[in-house]
């Protein structure tokens, strides 16, 4: 057997690729934080319950609705989306004006309500989403059994990272999202109507959120807390990366991944610290993150 | 307010006491029997003890008839959120201020060991009933409590053994990076090499964990016959959802769940779990007497119940029979009736409970059902063998408890 | 009689007002005194713990303009330490194992505060927030602390190795002056200069810049004090309950201590000590009601509230009332 620092082959691709998947879903969550930080300025706290309500809201529609998994993909991020819509609307314009640590307390307070009304209906033990049926079973590659799913999951999560980069460095409402990040009063004076763009720029952070949720779902048991936990990963990636460039929250998730993958081969005790503790190097070094602009 | 109203009733105690002028430790005191229910009621542990727990508790107080010779039996119930402190906190006050004489439930091992040191402090009397680990026991053992439905011995000695026996003897271990994730893995290292058997590998997961893939694959990588999960709750049903999803079964490995509740193989579904060897203290559907029980909570919870549930039931209703025969609530008193007493209702079968505060009963090797053996949603299990208690617990003589005379 | 008679009509005003201030003070003092006469002596220490855990906070948010999300980790070191020493080396009086679980506490805030204190505002909630964890997962495997088990029966043993703490109201006396000497520390920083620089550097800190001060030596002191006091708040409370265990350390912990704050008032002296003593009785109160599952929302909903419109706190809006309708 090919041995790699004393460790299979075998073992050694195939925790670079899971952890690549794992990076896939740090990107989606950290991606849509960054999108929501550029308008908003506020770091959303109720992201991982909204990556948790994408999830349930996948089983749910299955259960009830009769929904299948490739309508939910569509239809979990829509729904999350506007409920993030009406929280916008409701809750957090109301604060807008003020210290933007509010805007994390807020969304702090609604992660709490989010996840414990949902302890309470549904318990912790977590449920189980079928895989959707077309992605059942596996390659063998070789040096490892690739399940089917989790292929499609690192494919789908990326895809959607460069259509949301694509739509944002390049289309005229990237532009517009782009400028009224730099300056929302003159956007306004341009006839911007700027209040929507933050809605919609809330609604659809939200939405990627809810995105990895459903992608999540057929692979993790489907538990009110399955975000709370990821969440405070994902804002440690962020503060690796910087939240000033879309690109940077991409390429920072799916290395946080790899990161990951590689102390599992190496040193398992420390998989749940490693990017704690690059966060903690980075700091020290690029106090600004990875891709971070000067404050 | 509490205060007054605490000094308030038990001066009336005391002057009832005088009045009446019996012997103290024959007395019911306050002439209440209360019972507080500690357990997980909204955590990874709710569903195998949790409100249902508290129904079953609630369903042997009816059946006894709501009180003890005149003296009525008040319950009360908290949440300990698996944390430590919550439980001793609360156990601590329930002794204080409200003369709790037993406390039931108890899930999560940590909060035991807490909630035990306060009840020998305070000299209260508890029944555990939710918790897996030995210790509690072993070097944990008080005089002040007594563990019921099962502990990490006889999970790897029932699971473990018969797996060996069976040909899995190549182990790879999935360990719950913590204290009762290494009990289990050493419980079970014993068992597997003294039968012959050898652990190729192991690797430590961090408690708790979602995503187990890079685990399986280790194991995989591993060449191991069988993948033993020494842990509990929701990471043994990822790592053997995870398991199906990576085809590990179908690849000739086998997964080895060393504590799986009724609840995970519900949730996980026969399609996940199916061929899946686990070692319990009793199964809803074993013979008439239980499948009886479990009807009646069945009607009142809308699940069937764990072994927790049931062995919830039957300590409770063992304790109130010694509270009414020895006519007194004093912890000692009680323990020393509740030890003389053999134990054999629907749940426990050649039951006692030795001076270590263990109850042994025969333990029950099963395996999960196949979806096309199952008649219906909660046809699950199909029991083996039965262990007999004598073999199935520690035997007293490699005990570490205090209370036991080496 | 002399100076009676030269004080203006602001200096009068002045010494009525510490006067009113001290009487105040006086009048709290003998409440706590008399305090475990009527409550459970348990449950209020609970509360002072608490109390002197979210004055610590406060110290930070309040005055230096910081929001810590990871101050769960000085509370579970402090306890930690405490707890292990005093279990491991019987020999070791109660007063001695809370010092170094404290100098613990400080330790580790010189090191997070020299991390963290490189990012602002939101960016220092995050990267708190993610050092803490990082405790937290440390924590779960370092073998002092027991992981999952905790630490259990730590003793309580005899103050200065003569006066035993085994007795409720005696261990409430202690943990009273203990309350006291953080509460007392925290009022006289505020008011010195230090504590006019920090304001300063909340209200404008490119100004406290320019105007020649060391920002960040001021908030990192800051950060190391509001560390240390948390961490006298979890040695106090470990002593009080026999135990340290992971709750304290997980990021729900550090959650709460901000809702204590909020609600009482952020940036007033008594905000806290009110916010404590109401967090920790709701909890109490719910978790043996019907309502026991619903803690976690219910807090949720207060906290969004509190943000919504109730930013002041219950004290901060006493004192405007009191302001406006005496004043």
């Amino acid at each position: 057997m090919t041995m790699i620092f004393g460790v299979p082959l075998a073992v050694f691709t195939g925790q670079l690729l899971l952890g690549l998947i794992n990076g896939a879903f740090y990107a989606l969550l950290s991606l849509g934080l960054a999108v929501i930080f550029g308008l908003l300025k506020i770091v959303n706290f109720a992201h991982g319950a909204m990556y948790m309500l994408g999830a349930f809201a996948t089983l749910l529609g299955m259960r009830y609705l009769g929904i299948n998994y490739w309508a939910a993909l569509l239809l979990a991020p829509l729904a999350v989306g506007l409920a993030g819509m009406l929280i916008e609307r409701l809750l957090l314009r109301r604060i807008g004006h003020l210290d933007h640590l509010y805007g994390l307390l807020l969304t702090f307070g609604l992660a709490l309500i989010f996840e414990g009304t949902l302890v309470n209906f549904f318990g912790v033990s977590g449920a189980r989403y079928p895989t959707p049926e077309s992605l059942a079973g596996g390659y063998q590659l070789g040096f490892m059994f690739l399940p089917k799913y989790r292929a499609w999951v690192l494919l789908a999560a990326i895809g959607v990272c460069l259509f949301t980069w694509y739509m944002i460095e390049r289309t005229r409402l990237g532009a517009y999202l782009r400028a009224g990040t730099e300056n929302p009063a003159l956007m306004q004076a341009f006839g911007v109507n700027v209040p929507l763009l933050v809605t919609l720029t809330y609604g659809f952070g939200v939405a990627l959120a809810a995105f990895a949720g459903v992608l999540a779902a057929p692979l993790y048991p489907v538990s009110p807390t399955m975000g709370s936990n990821l969440l405070i990963v994902v804002f440690a990636v962020v503060v690796i990366g910087g939240m000033g460039s879309i690109l940077g929250a991409i390429v920072t998730g799916l290395a946080m991944g790899l990161i990951e993958g590689l102390t599992k081969v190496y040193y398992p005790e420390a998989a749940n610290t490693v990017i704690f503790l690059v966060m903690i190097l980075v700091l020290l070094i690029r106090p600004t993150g990875l891709f971070g602009k000067e404050a | 307010m509490t205060f007054i109203k605490k000094t308030l009733v038990s001066s009336i105690a005391i002057a009832a006491t005088a009045a009446m002028a019996t012997a103290a430790q024959a007395e019911i005191s306050d002439g209440t029997v209360r019972i507080g229910y500690l357990a997980d009621m909204s955590g990874t542990y709710r569903d195998l003890a949790g409100p249902g727990g508290l129904e079953a508790l609630e369903m042997a107080i009816e059946d006894f008839g709501g009180s003890v010779d005149g003296a009525p039996i008040e319950v009360f119930s908290a949440d300990d959120r698996n944390s430590a402190d919550v439980g001793a906190n609360t156990v601590r006050e329930w002794i204080d201020q409200r003369d709790v004489d037993l406390v039931a439930g108890m899930v999560a091992s940590s909060v035991t060991i807490a909630v035990t040191k306060v009840l020998e402090e305070n000299d209260g009397f508890g029944i555990v009933s939710g918790s897996a680990a030995s210790s509690i026991t072993n070097e944990h053992c008080t005089p002040n409590h007594v563990h019921w439905v099962y502990d990490t011995y006889p999970l790897a000695n029932g699971t473990a053994r018969a797996v060996v026996e069976q040909g899995g003897d190549t182990w790879f271990m999935l360990t719950a990076d913590y204290a009762f994730g290494h009990a289990l893995e050493g419980d079970v290292e014993k068992v597997v090499t003294e039968n012959g058997g050898t652990i190729v590998d192991k690797v430590r997961h961090p408690f708790p964990t979602d995503d187990f893939s890079s685990y399986i694959l280790q194991a995989q990588g591993s060449g191991a016959k069988i993948i033993g999960l020494a842990n509990a709750g929701s990471d043994t049903v990822n790592a053997i959802n995870t398991a199906s999803q990576f085809g590990v079964v179908e690849a000739g490995q086998q997964l080895a769940g060393l504590l799986v509740f009724l609840n995970d193989v519900h949730a996980m579904g026969l399609d996940t779990t199916q061929g899946l060897l686990l070692t319990t203290g009793w199964y809803w559907n074993m013979d008439d007497e239980s499948r009886e029980w479990a009807e009646r909570y069945y009607e009142r919870v809308g699940s069937m119940p764990t072994m927790v549930q049931a062995g919830i039931y039957s300590s409770t209703m063992h304790y109130l029979e010694a509270v009414q025969a020895t006519g007194s609530d004093d912890t000692q008193t009680v323990r020393e009736y509740m030890m003389k007493q053999p134990i054999h209702d629907f749940f426990a079968r050649n039951g006692r409970i030795r001076e270590d505060g263990r109850m042994v009963h025969d333990m029950y090797l099963a395996r999960v059902k196949s979806p096309e053996d199952s008649t219906h949603e909660w046809d699950l299990y199909e029991i083996l063998t039965t262990i007999p208690a004598e073999e199935a617990y520690r035997p007293l003589s490699e005990s570490q408890c205090d209370l036991v005379q080496n | 009689m002399a100076t009676t008679q030269t004080m203006t009509p602001s200096m009068k005003r002045e010494r009525r007002a510490n006067l009113r201030r001290n009487a105040f003070y006086l009048a709290l003092i003998v409440i706590g005194l008399v305090a475990p006469f009527v409550a459970y002596p348990v449950f209020l220490m609970k509360v002072l713990c608490f109390a002197l855990f979210a004055c610590a906070f406060n110290l930070l948010l309040g005055y230096a303009g910081l929001l810590s999300f990871g101050h769960a980790a000085f509370l579970a070191t402090g306890g930690y330490v405490t707890g292990y020493l005093l279990s491991s080396y019987p020999a070791l009086t109660p007063e001695l194992g809370i010092l170094s679980g404290t100098a613990a506490a400080v330790a580790l805030g010189a090191v997070f505060g020299a991390l963290s204190i490189r990012r602002q505002g939101i960016y220092f909630a995050m990267v708190t927030l993610a050092l803490a964890q990082l405790m937290f997962f440390f924590y779960i495997q370092a073998p002092f602390t027991g992981g999952e088990d905790g630490l259990h029966g730590v003793p309580r043993g005899e103050l200065f190795g003569i006066i035993s703490l085994r007795n409720s109201l005696v261990m409430y006396y202690f943990v009273f002056a203990i309350f006291l000497f953080g509460f007392a520390l925290i009022q006289r920083t505020v008011h010195s200069p230090f504590g006019q620089v920090l304001k300063a550097i909340r209200e404008n800190e490119p100004r406290a810049v320019s105007l020649g001060y060391n920002v960040d030596a001021y908030k990192l002191v800051a950060f190391i004090l509001s560390a240390g006091l948390a961490g006298l708040a979890g040695s106090t409370k470990t002593l009080v309950f026999q135990l340290a265990s992971l709750t304290d350390a997980h990021w729900h912990m550090s959650g709460e201590v901000i809702l204590m704050t909020l609600l009482g008032g952020v940036g007033t002296l008594f905000g806290p000590v009110v916010g404590a003593g109401l967090v920790v009785s709701l909890q109490h109160l719910l978790a043996q009601s019907p309502l026991g599952n619903w803690v976690g929302p219910i807090l949720g909903a207060i906290f969004v509230l509190c943000v919504l419109s109730f930013r002041s706190g219950i004290v901060g809006e006493a004192i405007k009332m009191y302001r406006k309708n005496f004043k």
